[in-house]
């Protein structure tokens, strides 16, 4: 092989398992940093993980809003209007939070079912409802409906 | 009345595109003289029924001319004047009107800036600016006029989004589309060549400073909204990961990328093929960028589904442009002939590796961006991407630029020894590694693997840099030699430099941020007193304020160190009348070497607040960096020997060869 193709070769060979090698470790790290949402009434199918985290969304319910004597930890129920979840989050909660609104959690379930989150986001705007958060709550919605049509039909 | 001339003047904007994109590439083609002069004529027509466009919808704004859609949503009589204007640009439709505008006094500045250029040249650059303006202005005349009326007429606007009403916020898009859309100008270069058929070393020498400069745009845009996301959102951090700032650094990346790669085409004339798809793919992705920040894309499938008209629209433009972009490059690109030749330790080798880094990580965040977009299409279930990946592969990756910048800038064009690389940078990675190892003693970082990393590379940025200028100015006679350098041909040299310092200041910024940052939230009552890193914050209550467009509650801090008070801090809650939402405030110290930082919760009654308090040191750094590097590539484009070039230019009309300039030859050892 003539000295020009040899080092050719080797600068190709380098690239190719630079790229290769930092590829393979992006992709390794990506499904471990991937976070799935669940709405509430999946978390009630037990569909969630147990012990890793993952993103819950909806409404937060009317009067649920409870906070804790130390001021920062706060409880509330979220909903898709056919199931709830109760997260606690300790800490100052965005400026958009509250009843009514949607929102979307990150954290965990823990033995007790409840949601302990590290982040609650609420968009900045106020028409703004999170895009998974809408989507739950329109299955949920049409999973009512049929529930109740098949009621009528019988 | 006048809103419709503004509207107006958008179709004769487009008829003038059309025939801009046609006329001047046809008259390229069959040498017809008049066709190709006629695209200058265009642009300026251009250039004024857009500015007559934006004008018009800013008095709008300044009017109060709730009649306009756009206006009723987002102006308000009781905005202040400087936010009417920024109103503007800020939502969808007046966004595009500014793109639409800017893309003219890009082709403008070409038109003018390019009188040494052979005209069949300068004809199809033009026609191909013009191709862009016509996607874009049809987008906004058939799916986003600014200028829709509305009747019955409301009587008060529905006001800007008061997360934008900040004066940084105000110019911030405008700096970033700037960029974006500078880099439809090496674009639009490369696109031409491809269809001449001329690549050369000369077609480089043009590309570079349009390139520069877009990217000193693109940098300093990025910084700002960086900086406006610190101290606007009150959480306190410089960067989210965002799928909106990914967008525009995805960009970044690729044109930092091509920034380097030009400078091999023109010297070396290697990397052409590289080169033109990076060009290709930086203004494909600032593409992609505009239009998923505004169109909502990223956020969902479905809300791009809310508005069909545009996401279709969106889709065919992209295809188009990309596609088409492509397709040529793949028909043109195995007639690009092969550059000159060089050896594995060469400065083109490093360079290379430097754009493969690059490349890489622009891979990876598009990658990490619309990762959620696929799952959600193939139905795999709905997923957000978090950003302790995207910071992972940062600190991953990061490291070996920042290694070869040192290396790379310090080689020579086709071979080095490596003895001489050796003998030169065996003090700078010494003394850097000593530094490292120092910064992992008890007294710093107590074994912090990270910060020894981070602060042993900034030092190897530095330090190889100045061996860098010493070996330069040792044949340069000292001094003097510096400053002669720096009235003339030596200024791209300086520019690097001072660019490269932005990086290691930007090292240094990030590492300390991130690992000695402290972050608490709080209850506080009035009278209460908290310590963070060695400074007192004492909480003396919130009162109301009221504003021009909102009220606030204005809660008051006396920060002091060691019993002596140093600063009094008034973070806000503002309600505005509009909007009726509330927006933190943050009150912020700002130091050289610490930000003190503090941002009101809410009310716990009895006059107690939760709040957040932050120690940020060394944050400032990070936004001096970009303004380094934004001076760096400033300095550069002011070198001489872009301005010899367009002499010698008018004076033979084929310019070849760069290496036949003695400017360019001088330059760069």
């Amino acid at each position: 092989m003539n000295p020009i193709r040899k080092k050719r070769l080797y600068l190709i060979g380098m690239m190719v398992a630079g790229v290769g090698v930092a590829a393979w470790l992006a992709l390794n790290a990506f499904d471990e940093n991937l976070m799935f949402f669940f709405s509430p009434s999946e978390i009630a199918e037990g569909k969630a993980p147990t012990g890793h985290p993952f993103r819950v969304g909806g409404l937060v319910s009317n009067n649920s809003v409870k906070r804790k004597p130390d001021g920062l930890t706060t409880a509330f129920d979220v909903t898709d209007n056919a199931e709830t979840v109760t997260v606690e989050y300790t800490g100052i909660l965005p400026d958009l939070f509250r009843e009514g609104q949607g929102i979307v959690a990150l954290g965990q379930l823990n033995e007790s079912g409840i949601f302990v989150a590290s982040e609650v986001l609420a968009k900045h705007d106020e028409n703004y409802m999170p895009p998974e958060v809408a989507d739950s709550l329109k299955t949920a919605h049409d999973e009512g409906v049929n529930e109740m049509q098949q009621v009528s039909v019988q | 009345m006048i809103p419709e001339i503004g509207h107006y003047a958008l179709i004769l904007a487009l008829s003038l595109a059309i025939i801009q994109a046609i006329i001047p590439l046809a008259g390229s083609y069959t040498n017809t003289h008049s066709w190709m002069a006629l695209s200058r004529p265009l642009v300026w027509g251009q250039l004024l029924f857009l500015t007559l466009s934006t004008v018009v919808l800013a008095n709008a704004f300044l009017a109060n001319d709730f009649s306009v859609i756009y206006v009723a949503q987002h102006g308000n009589t009781k905005l202040p004047d400087l936010y009417k204007i920024s109103a503007v640009w800020g939502a969808h439709e007046g966004s595009l009107l500014l793109w639409a505008f800017l893309l003219a006094a890009w082709s403008a500045a070409i038109a003018f800036f390019s009188r040494n250029l052979p005209l069949p040249v300068v004809a199809r650059v033009l026609s191909v600016m013009g191709m862009i303006s016509i996607g874009f202005l049809l987008f906004l005349l058939l799916t986003s006029n600014p200028f829709d009326r509305t009747f019955p007429v409301p009587f008060e606007g529905r006001e800007l989004n008061p997360m934008l009403q900040d004066p940084g916020l105000a110019i911030h898009p405008p700096l970033l589309y700037m960029g974006y859309v500078g880099f439809s100008v090496a674009f639009a270069f490369s696109i031409a060549a491809l269809l001449g058929g001329k690549l050369d070393a000369s077609w480089a020498r043009w590309s570079r400073p349009w390139t520069t400069v877009a990217w000193v745009f693109l940098t300093v845009g990025i910084a700002l909204g960086s900086w406006w996301a610190y101290y606007e959102l009150g959480w306190g951090g410089w960067w989210f990961w965002d799928p909106v700032e990914n967008a525009s650094l995805m960009p970044w990346l690729v044109g930092t990328a091509l920034m380097h790669s030009l400078a091999v085409t023109e010297k070396r004339g290697a990397f052409k093929s590289w080169t033109v798809l990076l060009a290709l793919f930086a203004f494909s992705l600032s593409l992609l960028g505009t239009f998923l920040v505004r169109s909502g894309v990223l956020t969902s499938v479905h809300s791009f589904a809310s508005d069909p008209e545009r996401g279709v629209f969106i889709l065919i433009f992209l295809l188009v442009a990309i596609g088409g972009s492509l397709m040529l490059y793949a028909w043109r690109a195995p007639y690009i002939s092969g550059g000159g030749r060089f050896d594995l330790i060469s400065r083109e080798t490093f360079l290379l590796g430097n754009n493969l880094l690059l490349s890489v990580l622009a891979g990876l965040i598009l990658l990490g961006t619309l990762a959620p977009l696929i799952y959600d299409a193939m139905e795999w279930g709905k997923i957000s991407v978090g950003f302790p990946w995207f910071n992972k592969m940062f600190v991953l990756l990061t490291p070996f630029l920042a290694l070869l910048i040192g290396v790379g800038s310090i080689s020579r064009w086709k071979h080095t020894d490596a003895a001489f690389l050796v003998k030169q940078l065996r003090v700078a990675f010494v003394v850097s590694l000593a530094f490292g190892l120092l910064t992992l003693l008890p007294l710093f970082s107590d074994g912090n693997l990270m910060v020894g990393l981070g602060m042993g590379l900034a030092m190897w940025v530095v330090t190889s840099h100045l061996v860098n200028v010493k070996e330069r100015l040792k044949h340069k006679a000292g001094f003097n030699g510096f400053l002669r350098d720096l009235s003339g041909g030596g200024r791209s040299y300086y520019g690097m430099i001072l660019a490269h310092m932005g990086v290691a200041m930007f090292i240094v910024g990030v590492t300390m941020v991130s690992n000695y940052g402290i972050e608490q939230d709080i209850r506080m009552s009035p009278g209460d007193t908290a310590d963070i890193a060695g400074y007192e914050f004492k909480f003396e209550g919130v009162s109301e304020f009221p504003g021009p467009n909102y009220n606030a509650n204005r809660g008051r801090f006396l920060i002091s160190k060691d019993g002596e008070q140093i600063a009094i801090l008034q973070p806000e809650k503002r309600t505005y009348f509009v909007q009726t939402r509330p927006m933190t405030e943050a009150g912020i110290d700002w130091g050289l070497t610490r930000d003190l930082y503090v941002s009101l919760g809410e009310s716990l009654g009895g006059g107690d607040w939760s709040m957040r308090l932050y120690y940020k040191p060394y944050i400032r750094w990070i936004w001096i960096a970009s303004i380094f590097m934004g001076l760096g590539g400033l300095l550069a484009i002011t070198d001489r020997r872009y301005r010899t070039v367009r002499k010698r230019a008018s004076s033979t009309s084929t310019l070849t060869a760069g290496s036949m300039n003695p400017a360019a030859a001088e330059s760069h050892s």
